[in-house]
């Protein structure tokens, strides 16, 4: 047995990558991964970017000796939970089915 | 309190029959589950992938056994305790590194690959090449984590067990090594994936109860216990505010928060993990237990961190053996006394013991299923032939790390594991994410963005004030060759990797067959095709 190369059905998946159905779940993936993933990477460097050059700021004290940069920072951990939460409600609501049905007829076609 | 406390701090009352009892107990229970998991270990899919059979959660527990290093435990509180504010930094980028892997690699890769990062790399690109290229990224970045956590063994020892002498850290390191070949000879995959979920339990569970603790002491009052840190802080308020650390040089700061935030999902060994549960959906909900457990870690750390420098106190812990790495350690000792210091040691212990298991594990896996089986064979090779590779490199990795680890003892390793994940990000990161995403992407591409993004980092950190022209540097200031002003190169290497893919795949002539390229979205996306869990 070849176990190194990964199993190449001689199948053309083109007409499948091509159909309106595939096409349509590939844009709603994108279309929620791509621009929240530049989202929280300019969120995390503008925070980067203020502990590195602007410490006055980060010091300013908001309660008793919690300052502004510990806020920030557990910011950053909850947009980090949130981004979690919301990323699996989408992925469970609108990527599963659809995925599903698309391998499901896939695999009824005996390819 | 402060006297018997520097006294202990110099001396280290530390029991080592205790610290070794008790490390002792994890290395026989963690023995037995790896020898009870191996008996279906016979094909590549169980050696590798731990037959894919871990669910999602348990997958989520290694994961956060395989990533909180002992530079994240014993590193983030030392830096905490003594730098304040710019030791949290770090765990920030540790964090959100970690929304790459979910949203943009955990699911696709786990849809296209079968055992290596290359299996996905190389899908619709030529095989040997990139399968070559990949293998060595991968090789690179394993060699200087190992590197980093078996130099770190060795300081541990000093500190915990009250091992000074040379020798008697050689042995140590010798120590963990044997026992890391033997848990992945016999485990592999499954049973390096049981030592990382005890040891996972182990250090949240020893973490949070000192947090507990801490703030128990302080009133619940996380601003008293800042209070309380700051006051016996020789640096004052300053270790509330960012730049006690970086405030020098900070181009160099942001430099390494790139690299931490784009490497963790470039790094191989993470990658890997993905491979060890049935679905993409499984995968995904193994990166969701992976982020709440290795963000709720931090959040004690930070507690930890700044209860170590309230508690024991900045000027002691960089006086006591071991330095920033002791604060975790001595914090244990003035709450719990001894027996918490020997859990706690243990656990730091165990901790080094599954991350090197886990890196083991996946150089082997890409030596043979990459270099050994496609490329040298040409895939003409049996699933048991390229097993039996596996388990020979895991013994000559296992060699490496040991006499690398011994040799890099008193040496400033520091840099090495945040150069593995600057590779990572550089070499890998651009490749992975262009072959997921970008239709265009090719061979030329991938090759030029493998080598290029390794080749800098490398050039980049040699030229670099790591290597030579500071007291601290490897060959010291008076040999001084330097002239890259940043110790991490991240801020140029990680552009560079990315444009070369980018220039790389524009300047193909040859084109990359599109029927595979619509095969890859297809599988990555609907799970089409996927490796099944074995059954037995």
């Amino acid at each position: 047995m070849v176990s190194s190369l990964p199993d190449r059905p001689a199948t053309d998946f083109t007409p499948v990558a091509q159909s309106e159905e595939f096409r349509s779940l590939k844009r709603s993936h994108r279309s929620f991964v791509l621009p929240l993933s530049v989202a929280f990477l300019v969120w995390y460097f503008a925070y980067v970017l203020l502990a590195a050059y602007a410490h006055d700021f980060m010091a300013t004290p908001v309660f008793g000796s919690v300052n502004v940069g510990l806020l920030l920072g557990l910011a950053q951990f909850v947009t980090t939970f949130a981004i979690t939460m919301g990323y699996v409600a989408f992925a469970n609501r609108r990527l599963d089915p659809a995925a599903t049905r698309i391998r499901e007829r896939l695999e009824g076609e005996g390819k | 309190m402060s006297a018997t406390l520097a006294a202990a701090a110099t001396t280290v009352e530390t029991n080592p029959i205790l610290n070794i009892s008790i490390f002792g107990a994890f290395v026989l229970v963690t023995m037995i589950i790896v020898i009870r998991a191996s008996r279906n270990n016979r094909s590549a899919a169980d050696y590798y992938a731990a037959g894919r059979s871990f669910t999602g959660p348990q997958n989520g527990f290694a994961i956060a056994g395989d990533y909180l290093s002992a530079a994240s435990f014993l590193g983030i509180c030392g830096a905490i305790a003594v730098n304040g504010y710019d030791g949290f930094l770090y765990s920030i980028g540790f964090l959100v590194a970690w929304l790459v892997a979910l949203l943009l690699v955990a699911e696709l890769m786990r849809n296209t690959g079968r055992f290596t990062m290359a299996d996905v790399l190389s899908f619709r690109l030529k095989q040997r090449p990139v399968r070559m290229a990949a293998a060595i990224t991968t090789l690179a970045v394993c060699f200087f984590y190992l590197l980093a956590q078996m130099a770190g063994a060795g300081g541990l020892v000093s500190l915990l067990l009250g091992i000074e002498e040379r020798i008697g850290q050689s042995v140590v390191i010798a120590v963990v090594g044997i026992l890391m070949i033997v848990y992945v000879l016999i485990g592999g995959m499954k049973g390096t994936t049981w030592v990382q979920i005890v040891k996972a339990f182990l250090l949240i569970g020893g973490a949070a109860i000192m947090t507990v603790w801490v703030l128990v002491i302080h009133g619940f009052d996380f601003s008293q216990l800042l209070d309380a840190a700051v006051a016996n802080s020789p640096a004052g308020e300053q270790v509330l505010e960012p730049g006690l650390q970086y405030g020098a040089n900070p181009a160099d700061f942001v430099s390494l928060a790139l690299a931490l935030v784009l490497g963790t999902a470039g790094l191989p060994h993470v990658l890997m993990r993905f491979y060890t549960v049935p679905t993409a959906r499984e995968a995904r909900r193994s990166v969701v237990w992976a982020i709440w457990l290795i963000g709720i870690f931090y959040l004690f750390t930070l507690v930890l961190g700044y209860g170590a420098g309230a508690l024991v106190g900045a000027e002691t812990i960089t006086a006591a053996p071991g330095g920033v790495n002791s604060a975790a350690p001595l914090l244990a000792l003035v709450l719990g006394g001894p027996v918490l210091l020997g859990i706690i040691s243990a656990v730091a212990f165990a901790t080094i013991l599954a991350v090197v298991a886990g890196l083991t594990i996946t150089a082997a896996a890409s030596f043979s299923h990459d270099i050994y089986a496609s490329v040298i064979k040409r895939g003409k090779t049996t699933e048991g032939a390229e097993v039996k590779v596996a388990r020979r490199t895991v013994v000559i990795i296992g060699v490496v790390a040991i006499l690398g680890g011994i040799g890099a003892q008193g040496q400033n390793v520091a840099f090495l594991v945040a150069l593995a994940f600057a590779v990572a990000a550089s070499a890998n990161l651009p490749t992975i994410l262009f072959s997921l995403f970008w239709s265009r992407f090719t061979t030329r591409g991938a090759v030029w963005s493998m080598y290029g993004g390794l080749g800098t980092t490398i050039v980049l950190i040699v030229f670099s004030p790591v290597f030579s022209g500071t007291p601290t540097s490897i060959f010291g200031e008076s040999v001084d060759f330097s002239w890259f002003p940043l110790s991490n190169p991240g801020l140029v290497s990680i552009p560079v990797g990315f444009a070369l893919a980018i220039i790389g795949s524009l300047t193909s002539r040859e084109k990359e067959d599109p029927k595979l390229a619509a095969e890859m979205e297809v599988r990555s996306l609907t799970g089409h095709g996927a490796e099944k869990a074995t059954a037995h």
